[in-house]
């Protein structure tokens, strides 16, 4: 046999469906979806030149997401991991999600095992550090986050068959961290940076935040929401669509007080809508 | 002499595959896995030493063999073995334990028979000194 399909390794491994959902599911992040289609094709085209016998070295799937909080770097970790099942390059397909804490110890001896033992646990599926830049601290020569990164590399460099290593974070901290540790950039074959969403975007994300919690705006609290993502970006802490998810938290609060305030019966159709009214009551307007 | 003990001491040691997939079976059971050693093979001896701690929440037999091959590296003159623990109320204990390394010069063992009163036998099992 000296023909492939290619079309044939995509239907059998059903990667479509993943990329598709994630498609349907992620608003906007078109660069990020680009490149996971990039990685896809790359791997089913590695899978596809293996079978034929062309010999190349496994690919390497280390990756860092960098960007702003809220921008759903988990979330396409979480996808990235399933993919990589799908295509064969996890055997499990879990993620293990990681900070500094569950990495470095806080006793000379502590961190090695500390570390060996998240990476057991990550064995066949993902290990998503996230805030990596943590774990490097040069302002302290007696850190012990130096240990636990170089068990790291060593298992990034040994152990690639058995786990992929995501590092994620603020873009700029990222950067200074890979920087400084040039043997963990050069190990990462996948940059992924995920842009902040535009108003538009982040109005389409609160939709379907309110729609899968059976929720939704009435006209007047769209525009009232509008206004409040304008006031909301500009606010500190803004944290593109995890802020979306807390003005929706404290909107549902406040429609319930409103709702029990009033007392007597209510509708199907009332305990759905949220009003502009529980939206402008919200401090940012203030 | 080739000490046996355990789940499969009917059986020609396993081969790293084997173990692997006995790993991937006690993990799908939802058991931990965990690596023993000692260099005191005497059956009565029940205080193997542990090495490292036991593993829970694991998801992948990569872990487990990691460890029972730096076990190995470690110790190469004792003997290693793999227990897995399950911890469903009323099980509470191994289900599975097995040599997993063995040192290439063995221990050798001899029985002594002591008759007692009457036609009483004692059984003594002794280690007798490597060759």
């Amino acid at each position: 046999m000296n023909a492939v399909d290619l079309s044939a390794v995509l239907g059998e491994t059903r990667v479509e469906e993943v990329l598709d959902q994630l498609e349907r599911e992620l608003v906007g992040l078109a660069p990020v979806k680009r490149r996971i289609r990039e990685i896809a094709a790359y791997l089913v085209v590695s899978r596809a030149r293996r079978s034929l016998g062309l010999e190349s070295a496994p690919p390497s799937l280390h990756m860092s997401f960098t960007g702003n909080p809220g921008t759903g770097k988990t979330t396409v970790a979480l996808r990235m991991a399933d993919v990589l099942h799908r295509l064969g390059y996890l055997r499990k397909g879990h993620l293990v999600a990681v900070t500094r804490d569950d990495l470095v110890g806080q006793y000379i001896g502590h961190t090695a095992p500390k570390t060996r033992e998240v990476l057991k646990r990550a064995m066949g599926g993902v290990l998503f550090i996230d805030e990596a830049y943590y774990l490097y601290r040069p302002e302290n020569e007696r850190d012990y986050g130096q240990e636990a990164i170089e068990i790291l590399l060593q298992a990034m460099e040994n152990q690639r068959d058995d786990l992929v290593v995501v590092f994620a974070g603020y873009r700029e901290r990222m950067e200074t961290f890979f920087r400084s540790n040039p043997g963990m950039s050069s190990r990462i074959a996948h940059h992924i940076d995920f842009p902040d969403y535009a108003p538009a975007e982040l109005m389409a994300i609160a939709r379907l935040m309110l729609e899968s919690e059976n929720y939704r705006f009435d006209e007047e609290a769209e525009r009232a929401f509008d206004e409040y993502i304008a006031l909301r970006m500009k606010a500190p802490h803004f944290a593109n669509a995890r802020s979306m998810r807390n003005a929706l938290e404290r909107a549902r609060l406040r429609q319930a007080q409103r709702l029990f305030e009033a007392g007597g019966a209510v509708s199907c159709e009332t305990l759905m809508t949220i009003a502009a009214e529980d939206i402008r009551a919200s401090r940012v307007f203030q | 002499m080739r000490i046996t003990q355990g789940t499969f001491s009917f059986l020609p040691d396993l081969s790293d595959d084997e173990i692997r997939a006995q790993i991937e079976y006690a993990l799908g059971q939802g058991w931990s896995c965990s690596v023993e050693h000692t260099d005191d093979p005497h059956p009565r001896n029940v205080y193997w030493e542990m090495f490292g701690l036991p593993m829970f929440d694991l998801k992948d037999a990569a872990g487990v063999l990691g460890e029972v091959r730096r076990c190995r590296e470690t110790f190469p003159g004792h003997y290693v073995k793999l227990n897995a623990f399950d911890a469903t109320h009323g099980f509470e204990s191994l289900r599975l334990s097995f040599i997993v390394h063995r040192p290439r010069d063995e221990a050798r063992f001899g029985l002594v028979r002591e008759e007692a009163s009457g036609r009483t036998l004692r059984y003594t099992t002794y280690e007798r000194r490597r060759s």
